[in-house]
């Protein structure tokens, strides 16, 4: 891949991402905007119910799978939709430049963001309602790295073939919301059946992983395995599918 | 020398022959344009020497590329323009151009693009707000910026008010003034007749003419039609005997004559020696269209559907 082309499609992604304060709004502001709206209903005091714990801690990491699962599954493909739809893929593929460019551009993109709304949020869990900064941070890392990749595996399976923006949302809406689902974010885990929480174990970002490892306590390693074995399966056929137009 | 060399293309959708063993070369220098209805083939055609389409059977060449196999080299030199390829929404001009720029080995100067093609104003404008005539150039813009040998530009001026296919044609000119070869999709007769140094008539996925535009009308020129209506009745075999004559068919009263060389000297004799006047004669000059309906035996420009293909 030519860097001079990747650094240019980059700058490019990024400066048409910022334009766009809906998608990074959704991805960076709402997460935070309802950790504070609960927090001040709810607070976060500690709660033997919850073993100890308070609301809050243990809703942030579901907080989190909406950051993920709104660049991926969401925004990502329906970008990717429309460029194919508009002819901007195919127009891109009259030059020397490769499709991987514009994926890694998007995926540089997509990384960052969901830094820097991680990093918003954790800061602000932590500063306005003690919610304990990640107990294992290489765990927590490896955890929301796994899991976040997974989701992108999917991503660029759906961005891979789908024809138009539409046809990128009716694909990727079920599968956003089914993320949101088991990742909590509609009803907190201790609300939902045992066995839904043991599917959610394995459904990319892996929330329960990411608790685990905001907690301190051991990682479970079949999910990771899991959520490896998606990532690698979904890209390989994303990338032997992937159509310019 | 030929700068592309197209033997016998074929391609297949399905069932349905797109194109069926067509053959030209291009030249160095030239404006090359290829003529037909929506459907002849020449989209399949031109993205198959891009290399965006692997054809059949047939082989190309451009520059000495195999589209296929020198995909690569050949995106540094062939500049491309398809139809219904847009950018995105909110990329600005000048964006696009540094974007693309980045894309070529040795691209040209955007600004210096810019100013040729009359967007320096616009430079900072998304393309969500540009004309369609603006949106065109940027297009155009974007199809040089890697300084290409060969532009291959796709229905250009389709969709486009006179005024702007006008500025559009000046600016394809200037294309090939700065030695860049073209190869000109459309279905616009005048757009190739004005044009073209040399046009390919591709009709149903078959090449059926190539000549220069005067040299098509003047084919089918020799094509001429005479049409009378005779004082008196005349008797065909006078006429069929004339070496000029091809045919003569009977409408009502009116005779209508078709052949070449000096058909109306050789008619007109037969009629005098006959005693017969030839009311209401008249002469079928044959332009480009004519040669076209000639050559096909339909009109171009009979949009059904209005997708170009």
């Amino acid at each position: 891949m030519n860097a001079h082309a990747l650094a240019a499609m980059t700058r490019t992604e990024t400066r048409l991402f910022l334009r766009e304060p809906l998608i990074w709004g959704a991805a960076v502001i709402l997460p935070t905007a309802v950790l504070v709206i609960l927090g001040a209903i709810f607070g976060n005091t500690p709660d033997p119910q919850f073993g100890g714990y308070g609301f809050l801690t243990l809703f942030t990491p579901s907080l989190v799978v909406i950051t993920l699962a709104t660049l991926t599954v969401n925004t990502f493909t329906s970008r990717m939709g429309t460029y194919r739809e508009q002819g901007v893929l195919r127009r891109l593929s009259t030059t020397p430049v490769r499709p991987a460019t514009l994926l890694a551009a998007q995926l540089a993109i997509n990384i960052v963001t969901a830094f820097i709304a991680v990093a918003i949020l954790i800061g602000v869990a932590y500063v306005a309602f003690g919610v304990p900064l990640p107990q294992a941070p290489l765990a927590f890392a490896v955890a929301l790295g796994v899991g976040a990749a997974a989701l992108f595996g999917l991503a660029l399976l759906i961005a891979a073939v789908v024809p138009t923006a539409a046809a990128a949302n009716a694909v990727g809406l079920p599968v956003f919301f089914a993320v949101m689902f088991f990742g909590g974010v509609y009803l907190p885990q201790w609300l939902l059946p045992d066995f839904l929480n043991k599917i959610g174990e394995f459904i990319p970002p892996g929330v329960h992983g990411i608790l685990d490892a905001w907690l301190g306590a051991p990682l479970q390693l079949a999910p990771l395995i899991v959520m490896g074995v998606i990532t690698v399966v979904a890209g390989a056929v994303a990338a032997r599918t992937f159509r310019w137009e | 020398m030929n700068v592309i060399e197209v033997s016998n293309l074929t391609k297949r959708y399905g069932d349905r022959v797109a194109v069926d063993g067509v053959s030209f070369g291009v030249e160095q220098g030239e404006i090359f344009a290829i003529l037909g209805p929506n459907g002849a083939g020449k989209t399949t055609t031109v993205e198959s020497i891009s290399g965006l389409r692997t054809p059949d059977g047939g082989s190309i060449s451009v520059l000495g590329l195999d589209p296929r196999r020198d995909r690569d080299e050949l995106r540094e030199v062939l500049g491309v323009q398809l139809q219904d390829s847009e950018l995105p929404a909110k990329l600005k001009v000048r964006e696009a151009l540094d974007l693309y720029a980045a894309f070529y080995r040795t691209p040209a100067n955007p600004d210096a693009l810019l100013e040729g093609l009359g967007l320096v104003e616009k430079r900072d404008t998304q393309y969500r707000k540009l004309s369609g005539g603006q949106k065109q150039r940027l297009s155009v813009a974007l199809a040089l910026v890697g300084n290409p040998k060969v532009a291959i530009l796709d229905e250009l001026t389709t969709g486009l008010d006179p005024q702007a296919r006008r500025d559009t044609w000046q600016l394809i000119e200037d294309v090939r003034g700065r030695g860049v070869t073209v190869v000109l999709v459309t279905h616009f007769m005048e757009e190739a007749e004005r044009l073209a140094d040399r046009i390919a008539i591709i009709d149903q996925g078959r090449l059926i003419a190539l000549d220069t535009p005067a040299g098509i009308i003047a084919r089918v020129n020799d094509e001429q039609r005479l049409r009378f209506r005779p004082s008196a009745p005349l008797d065909d075999d006078l006429l069929t005997a004339l070496p000029e004559v091809r045919s003569v068919s009977h409408s009502g009263p009116v005779v209508t004559v078709t052949g070449s060389g000096n058909l109306l000297g050789a008619v007109t004799g037969v009629l005098a020696r006959q005693e017969i006047v030839a009311f209401d004669l008249r002469i079928d000059q044959a332009g480009l269209d004519e040669a076209f309906v000639a050559l096909t035996g339909r009109t171009l420009d009979t949009d059904t559907n209005g997708a170009a293909a």
